[in-house]
């Protein structure tokens, strides 16, 4: 679209890469455990390239929220370094991370959660306009105006309270914060997974106008796998704290490369009685194990249906290293195999 | 999750009519439907006038002082020789004493808790929103504070400073202040995990933005109530000192001072007791009432 | 023809509430074979789960059931006294929840629970409810039941419990179990076990299931037939296959096409129901979809249009129906709604928007 065009160029084109986290790690020490920690994310490795749209995947409890606020410099990482635009906002503190931060918005999950109920729905919009000084009052207020507009709300809302919107409008209202300081990169945390089906779709739709329109860049973070697979252009996968595999969004459905992710995507039920009919999952053994206690050599081992156990497969840790199609990367020994 | 709410966001038109109504009206609205809260209320602002009127009352003439001693009345019963509450073991009237009674008592209730509100928010907020090694040092001096009890605090404290009125009103705000504090501290913390702070963490708000904007007013509702709550206490606090004769000293009156007075001649002259024990009765029913409409007003999830 | 177990007639449930009367089920009709699977689909708040209710006479107050028949092997639930309805409940019927710990005592055994739920209403020696708790556990695949059996909810993760949930429905040999979004707090693996363990013990027992769910995969993967509700009505039902290849009803329509599918590259973008269901204390006249409907004719914001038969044994309510509608109203219902001129306003050059941060 010629509209992505005219979009705001902020930074360096020249590098295609605009985040890269580099072995990152997050432990939460657990109080009164001496040593013990909960491994929320566990040396993770990835880049994020402008202008696409990256999903992350995983079941709950796997460190992507985690992950997310690392990446978005709301919590400390234990170590590791995050790279935006070329800097470390890792080493951030104070004002410089503030001014970094305008470039990276987040959506969060819960719509009911994520707006001040004590702030009327104007000020929420403006509150990023305020702390970045940008504009006089009465350009930010038809600033505000206007981002409400464009998410499809009434832009004569803006001394309602939250508690007044739908999940729906909420959503958009944070939508609507994010955008308000021109952001390049969109972090969004579960954001369409506590809708109703059909306000979903409504926000899905919303999401990949405006990427067209502005020219975002997204880190969008589901455990529905269809969502994610619909909105993104590459897919990561997680499982316990480490990313296991990615690849573009189509190849990683059509030749998954590590055992979980074929699971995982043989698990999704399809609306379509005919496939169904045909569809036989793989079905995983128990449950997630424990992040504070994660199994030897390749954490899936206790779940994976092809582990060689006793073997490599619990001894040694496989890397994530390029397998099958091009720009495809998987942590398995075995990747490939069924 | 939400059941289906009226149709807010309507196809054809976005403009529906909802009323519009703040959090704080909203709150007003369900304060005002709490009858025993408004009972409570008016109670209250009726004390408050009896206060600051009752001086201009004696010099009207309208009630005699409480300090003049009619020793041809001592101990009338009430409603004899115009005394309408009776009087006294020294004469005085004891309507009179029980108006005058009531600046001690109400002063210490709410200047008390002027004192306390500074030091238990600024306590609580930091220890909250800093955590980590603030929030420990904060919290173990607290505990401390909190381990000793009261009244052998106040005894003490009062009996180095002698019995006048600050350093009675500093005693009871210094053991009243630890109750709020950690009360704040764990408001801040359950409202610093919310996700609205980390969006305006992410929005670019600086610190003492997020700790004024966003973490005291969503933390107020239960700091009011616990301040109004803290009214009655100190009253009643300020009360067991002067019973214990180390309030403040006559002839000023205190409503304590009074039922403790009256106490040892209890069955000779039982209104110089009953009325002042059930005015501090009444005053504590009106602020519990208020306290918990007040509560049940500012929580949201309490529909109309 | 197949033997009716459950038929539900006319219902109408009403909540009394001081906004006023909210008609939440509002003469839902529906029938159950023995052994039959199926699914009620609708987005939240269209009544399913008061239907569900209604089935068990569980509706929760200011609610009541204000008319209609739900026969039960031709026994009339409505019409039962207490302990009849405490029979059906215990030995015709269970219900399974979306969130298993709520309807789980934390602080008993999972074990004693199920004996519970089985000896208030058979006789059995306490060795024999012991065994029979065991193989129930073994039965919905809970590893080494014997040990879990002594396990409190709390020791038990999601999955767990929602096993121990249905083999405590399962526990008096139900002909008919009703779960109400039982995998909806589930991961995708997790989900998978469950439907799987739901489709066995549909096969192996023969017990008939109402699946609730708003999760149209999940109809797809595990029921025969679907009942399709918008604003406590049945708008369309029928055999699976015909609602999903060809719905005629815009409702069935737009919540097949709202959510994506994993295993088909994106190629369309979604179907949104612009708006929110109505509010059930005061419904739009006409067609209950027509402030929503993509599709909607004049006649539509009068009149109510009837259950009509649209194709064998499928039912819509709808004047217009799919297969009237022209590809051209399609593609205009798939249109994006983003404000482009609010966008252009708010492509201000970057030097614009500068300023500092902080403050
Ligand atoms: N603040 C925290 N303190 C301790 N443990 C945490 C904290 N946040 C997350 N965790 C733990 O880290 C792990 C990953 O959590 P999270 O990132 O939220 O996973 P996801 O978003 O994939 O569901 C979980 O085991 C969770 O319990
Ligand atoms: N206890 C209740 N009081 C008043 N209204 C209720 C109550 N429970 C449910 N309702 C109303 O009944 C309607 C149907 O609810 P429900 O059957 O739970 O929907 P679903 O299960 O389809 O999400 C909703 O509009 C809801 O507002
Ligand atoms: S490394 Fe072994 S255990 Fe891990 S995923 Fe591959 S095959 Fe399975
Ligand atoms: S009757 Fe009209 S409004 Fe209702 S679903 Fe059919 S076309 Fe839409
Ligand atoms: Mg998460
Ligand atoms: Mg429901």
């Amino acid at each position: 679209m010629q509209a992505a065009e005219k979009a705001p160029v902020t930074a360096v084109v020249s590098d295609p890469v605009i985040l890269r986290v580099e072995d990152v790690y997050k432990h939460f020490p657990i109080a009164g455990f001496g040593g013990l920690a909960v491994r929320a994310v566990d040396g993770v490795t990835l880049e994020i390239r402008r202008g696409e749209a990256l999903g992350l995947v995983g079941e709950s409890g796997c460190g992507k929220s985690t992950l997310a606020r690392l990446i978005t410099a709301l919590l400390p990482v234990t170590s590791g370094k995050i790279i935006f635009e070329g800097q470390e906002i890792t080493k951030m503190r104070g004002a410089r991370l503030r001014r970094m931060r305008r470039k990276m918005q987040m959506i969060f999950q819960d719509p009911f959660a994520s707006l001040d109920p004590r702030m009327t729905v104007g000020d929420i919009i403006q509150e990023p306009l305020d702390n970045y000084g940008i504009g006089s009052g009465r350009e930010r207020q038809r600033r505000v105006q206007e981002l409400l507009r464009l998410v499809g709300l009434n832009p004569n809302f803006t001394n309602r309270y939250p508690h007044e919107f739908s999940g729906g409008q909420r959503q958009r209202i944070g939508i609507a914060r994010a955008l308000a300081v021109n952001p390049s990169f969109i972090v969004c945390d579960e954001a369409v997974s506590a809708l109703d089906v059909s306000i979903q779709a409504q926000i899905i739709n919303l999401l990949q106008d405006l990427q067209r329109e502005f020219n975002l860049t997204y880190l969008f973070i589901a455990h529905d796998l269809a969502v994610v697979r619909h909105l993104s252009d590459r897919i990561a996968v997680m499982y316990l704290g480490k990313v296991v595999e990615t690849a573009g969004r189509n190849d990683i459905y059509d030749h998954p490369q590590h055992p979980y992710t074929r699971a995982l995507l043989s698990s999704i039920p399809v609306p379509d009685p005919e496939v169904e009919r045909a569809r036989a999952p793989i079905l995983l053994k128990g449950e997630i194990p424990s992040a504070v206690n994660p199994p030897s050599g390749c954490r899936f081992h206790t779940r994976c249906p092809i582990a060689r156990v006793p073997g490599i497969c619990s001894e040694q840790e496989p890397l994530l290293e390029p397998h099958g199609q091009r720009d495809q990367l998987a942590a398995c020994h075995f990747a490939g195999e069924k | 999750m939400a059941l289906a709410q009226p149709a807010l966001e309507q196809a054809v038109d976005w403009e529906v009519a909802e009323q519009q109504i703040g959090l704080w009206q909203d709150a007003w609205h369900r304060f005002r439907g709490n009858r025993l809260a408004v009972l409570g209320a008016v109670v209250i602002v009726f004390l408050i006038l009896v206060a600051f009127l009752s001086p201009l009352l004696v010099h009207l003439g309208i009630i005699v002082s409480p300090t003049t001693q009619q020793v041809e009345n001592i101990e009338v019963g009430p409603g004899q020789a115009g005394h309408l509450f009776g009087t006294d073991e020294l004469g005085r009237d004891t309507l009179s004493r029980l108006m005058f009674g009531s600046r001690i008592s109400l002063s210490v209730g709410i200047l008390v808790q002027g004192i306390i509100l500074p030091i238990g928010l600024a306590i609580g907020l930091a220890a909250g929103y800093f955590g980590g090694r603030i929030d420990n040092l904060l919290m173990r001096f607290t505990d401390i504070w909190y381990a000793f009890p009261d009244l052998i605090f106040v005894l003490v404290l009062v009996s180095v400073f002698g019995p006048n009125l600050l350093s009675i009103f500093g005693a009871i705000a210094l053991v009243g202040w630890v109750g709020l504090a950690r009360l704040v501290r764990g408001q801040v913390l359950a409202i610093k995990e919310k996700e609205y702070i980390e969006a305006a963490r992410s929005s670019g708000s600086p610190p003492l933005k997020l700790i004024l904007k966003h973490l005291l007013p969503n933390a107020l509702g239960p700091i009011i109530v616990t301040v109004v709550f803290g009214i009655p206490s100190a009253i009643f606090l300020e009360a067991v000192l002067s019973f214990l004769g180390v309030g403040i000293q006559p002839p000023t009156p205190t409503w304590g001072q009074m039922v403790f007075d009256g106490y040892e001649a209890i069955y000779a002259n039982p209104s110089s007791v009953v009325f002042p024990a059930l005015s501090i009765g009444f005053t504590l029913l009106a602020f519990s009432f208020v306290g918990d409409g007040l509560r049940d007003a500012l929580d949201p999830r309490m529909k109309r | 023809m197949a033997q009716t177990l459950l038929q539900v007639e006319d219902l109408h449930t009403q909540f009394f509430t001081s906004r006023g009367v909210v008609r939440a089920v509002d003469g839902v009709n529906l029938h159950i074979d023995v052994g039959e699977t199926l699914g009620i689909v609708g987005e939240s708040g269209c009544g399913k789960t008061i239907t569900a209710l209604s089935i068990l006479r569980l509706v929760p107050d200011p609610g009541k059931i204000t008319s209609g028949r739900i026969l039960f092997r031709g026994n009339d639930v409505v019409k039962m006294d207490d302990e009849e309805i405490r029979d059906f409940r215990g030995n015709d019927v269970a219900m399974i929840f979306q969130d298993p710990m709520t309807s789980l005592n934390p602080v008993t055994r999972i074990g004693s629970q199920i004996e519970e739920a089985m000896t208030a209403h058979k006789r059995f020696t306490p060795e024999l409810a012991k065994s029979r708790v065991i193989e129930l556990l073994t039965r919905v695949r809970v590893p080494s039941a014997e040990q879990r059996a002594r396990d409190y909810p709390h020791q038990f993760s999601g999955g767990m419990r929602q096993r121990a949930m249905i083999a405590m429905g399962l526990s008096n040999e139900p002909s008919l179990l009703i779960a109400d979004e039982p995998t909806t707090a589930l991961d995708v693996t997790v989900q998978a076990q469950i439907i799987q363990l739901m489709k066995q013990l549909n096969r192996e027992l023969g017990t008939a299931m109402m699946l609730i769910t708003h999760n149209m995969a999940l109809v797809a993967s595990l029921c025969q037939r679907v009942v399709v509700m918008y604003a406590g009505r049945v708008v369309e039902e029928g055999p699976v296959e015909q609602i999903f290849k060809s719905p005629q009803h815009p409702y069935t329509w737009s919540l097949l096409r709202s959510v994506p599918r994993v295993d088909e590259a994106r190629k369309d973008r979604l179907v949104s129901i612009k708006g929110l269901p109505p509010d059930l204390t005061n419904a739009p006249p006409g067609c209950k979809f027509h402030p929503r409907c993509p599709f909607v004719v004049d006649r539509c914001k009068v009149e109510e249009p009837p259950l009509g038969e649209v194709g064998p044994d499928q039912v819509a309510r709808c004047w217009v129906l799919m297969r009237n509608v022209s590809e051209a109203d399609i593609a205009t219902a798939k249109q994006s709604s983003i404000s482009v001129a609010a966008a252009e306003k708010l492509k201000a050059p970057a030097a614009d928007i500068g300023g500092k941060a902080g403050s």
